[in-house]
């Protein structure tokens, strides 16, 4: 087998520019990750196949000639499949956009009940007597504000 | 070609095909529920009869259907060996129970959060696509099936799209996209190396591949793989995710998802690369640190549902373990385990739900006296929960001992190293299981933990946010007149006497889990006779050339008669 270099080039800074999507928290650009990386996959996919050659259709080349037609099947299929899981992806961001007009990943709610819970330990030991703990109770009211989660988490950590 | 013979063969694409056509069923009787429920139980029923028939139909040899009459490495094959037909039937029995849990559950009926009723399509989508994954003769159609039932458990996972499942579902999604993403980067690895997806093809060819380009293939497949199958470095998005759904969908993704990626590490493993002594270690290390970490996370929680989440990840390194060790006693005990652990784990997770139902809770901190509300309730936990601590003689039992009978038989330091892991990982589960099983059913009510106002506005908050909407709400739509009075029996607060009176459970959810339970004491019962069904299946799984002759040999056949 042998493929492009040029073609591999472009496979790798896909697979770079998608990886660094992908790690990012705001939720289109994990959208544009998921997108970027799987077109990086496809050309992948498409130089396993081997060497360009003419278009797979009997009688228009001799068949030495001609690229396979394989990859380029089982690609259309993959582009359909990471069409839909785009689109899918596209209505939850929407959701949680109307939910709390926000496109940032918000912090996982286990995480903020640990975080919470681990301050809250870290008062007692300062001071055993005071376990009346009602000091953050302003975070509900920025939580019923709807979107301010995150700073409801802060609020526990400081 | 003999008749009964056809006849098996012309049954191996119903259960992918029958499914996909119930759920475009499903979707145009969208408006109206009754006929659609049954539709769904009817389809899966079926399914199950099928695969019973597959399970006796492949004890002699595989079964191949060349789909379209395209011989074997040109047109997709569908095998249906011994592995694949105990797969299927075990998969799609808990699929089947879960389903009757759900309807009971009320989960399908329309409420105001879902307007469409698009559950019984998307179940029914579900489960062709696991089928589709076990009867693949062919790397690319694996793929497909596993985007079926990625797709559709997508759509389960937030259902409803309320807030914390939209978060959990963000998690999930990506994650397995990514997952997706480098299987498909490993199918185009395996074609430049081989020029072939065909399974039984691949396994010829893949002999003459450079060891150091094998090792690199196979390690990116086993990582797609590991992803899907929750195995230890890759395993934190599984507790993140699966407990904020449904009880019923939690229920199947246990059952279901992650045995498809076990599936699929065994037929990697086994037929495609069968020597390789570097991606055994990797799975041995892997498989001991899934478990114990597993096991030690289950204990550090206090949600039910998420102790249950970790268990299940930690119960992944035993069949992990069994496939590492690449004998056929290994092979044969770790697919007794995935059949043992698909019925526990989704009967746990539907225990969860009517736990959830009863003490309005899955917190430990919030539940109490629940044996005392609910015997019944009880015994449902009780049974499956020591089954999967490992408690002589229940079928937990004799697959941890088939486990560690052939970790001793290997007897390498690391296989020593994983028979402690693995009777270790037994005792923290029976603990964490103990633990769920004193604060919330032993424990007296009175003794509850007064609350920590922070939590219960937390909690509630939690509550109000709509994270269990669609099951109490429709709880009360399915139930008709039974309302859910004891709901929020177990929240904090003054306990009146007629409280302490037992619970009425719903019946179809009940009667489902009984179901489940009992499938999972039949599976103790018939342990002998399907411990020999498993070490053939492993047998014929290590020697290789039963698979690959029955998909040429049959393509042969074929280009005799034409």
């Amino acid at each position: 087998m042998s493929s492009s270099f040029l073609l591999l080039a472009l496979i790798a800074v896909l697979y770079t520019a998608g990886v660094y999507l992908l790690l990012d928290r705001s939720l289109t650009r994990v959208l544009l990750g998921v997108l970027v990386l799987g077109n990086a996959t496809n050309l992948l996919v498409i130089s396993a196949g081997g060497p360009f050659g003419a278009a797979a259709l009997v009688g228009r080349a001799p068949e030495s000639a001609m690229s396979d037609a394989l990859v380029q099947a089982l690609v259309l299929t993959a582009i359909v499949i990471t069409l839909g899981v785009a689109a899918f992806l596209l209505s939850i961001i929407h959701r949680t956009w109307t939910l709390d007009q926000e496109d940032d990943l918000t912090v996982d709610t286990e995480d903020r009940s640990v975080r919470r819970r681990l301050a809250r330990d870290e008062q007692i030991d300062e001071d055993e007597f005071d376990t009346t703990g009602c000091e953050q109770t302003s975070d509900t009211d920025d939580e019923h504000a709807g979107g301010a989660a995150r700073t409801g988490a802060a609020g526990a950590q400081a | 070609m003999n008749p009964a013979r056809t006849l098996v063969e012309s049954l191996l694409p119903l259960p992918v095909l029958l499914p996909l056509l119930g759920a475009g069923a499903a979707l145009v009787l969208a408006g109206r529920p009754r006929v659609q429920r049954w539709l769904s139980v009817g389809v899966l029923t079926a399914v199950v009869a099928i695969a019973a028939i597959l399970v006796a139909g492949s004890a002699e040899q595989p079964q191949v259907l060349t789909v379209g009459s395209w011989p074997a490495p040109i047109g997709i094959t569908l095998v249906a060996d011994q592995l694949s037909t105990i797969m299927l039937l075990t998969s799609m029995t808990v699929t089947l129970l879960v389903l009757l849990y759900a309807i009971g559950q009320g989960t399908s009926d329309d409420d105001s959060r879902t307007p469409v009723s698009i559950f019984h399509p998307t179940y029914l989508v579900l489960a062709a696509g696991v089928a589709n994954a076990f009867l693949s003769g062919d790397l690319f159609n694996l793929y497909v099936g596993f985007e079926v039932l990625l797709m559709a458990s997508y759509v389960l996972l937030t259902l409803g799209g309320t807030r914390s499942r939209v978060r959990a579902g963000l998690t999930y999604v990506v994650v397995n996209v990514v997952s997706s993403l480098v299987f498909l980067a490993g199918i185009a690895l395996v074609y430049a190396a081989v020029g072939t997806l065909n399974l039984a093809q691949i396994s010829e060819r893949m002999a003459a591949v450079d060891p150091g380009t094998q090792l690199a293939i196979h390690l990116v497949l086993l990582t797609a793989f590991g992803i899907k199958a929750a195995v230890f470095p890759l395993s934190a998005w599984l507790p993140d995710s699966y407990p904020t759904a449904a009880a019923p969908v939690t229920a199947v993704f246990a059952g279901l998802l992650t045995k498809v990626g076990v599936y699929s590490i065994i037929r990697t493993q086994t037929l495609l690369f069968p020597d390789d002594p570097v991606a055994e270690g990797i799975l041995m290390v892997a498989a001991l640190a899934t478990m114990v970490i597993g096991a030690l996370g289950a204990i550090a929680q206090d949600d039910v549902k998420r102790v249950l989440s970790f268990t299940l990840v930690s119960h992944i390194g035993y069949m992990i373990f069994g496939v590492a060790l690449a004998t056929p006693a290994g092979v044969g005990a770790a697919i007794f385990y995935v059949v043992h652990h698909i019925t526990v784990q989704a009967t746990l997770f539907c225990v969860a739900g009517l736990v959830e139902r009863v003490g309005g809770s899955t917190s430990t901190t919030r539940l109490a006296g629940l044996a005392a509300a609910s015997p019944l309730l009880a015994v449902l936990y009780f049974v499956p929960a020591i089954n999967l601590g490992g408690i002589p003689p229940l079928s937990g039992f004799v697959g941890k001992l088939g486990l560690v009978e052939a970790g001793v038989q290997d007897g390498s330091v690391l296989a020593w190293f994983l028979v402690g892991g693995a009777v270790l990982t037994s005792l923290l589960t029976l603990y964490a299981m103990a633990k769920v099983w004193v604060l919330a059913f032993w424990r007296p009510r009175d003794q509850l933990p007064v609350e920590h106002p922070e939590d219960v506005e937390f909690n509630d908050l939690d509550h109000e946010d709509g994270r269990y909407p669609v099951m109490i709400g429709a709880g009360r739509a399915a139930n008709g007149g039974e309302s859910y009075s004891g709901a929020f029996l177990g929240a904090a607060g003054a306990v009146s006497e007629e409280q302490r009176q037992p619970v009425a459970l719903p019946r179809t959810m009940t009667a489902a889990t009984g179901a489940l339970v009992a499938v999972g004491l039949a599976l103790t019962l018939v342990a002998g006779p399907l411990y020999t069904l498993t070490d053939r299946a492993a047998a014929d799984l290590t020697s290789r050339t039963p698979y690959v002759t029955a998909v040429f040999g049959q393509a042969v056949d074929e280009r005799v008669t034409r």
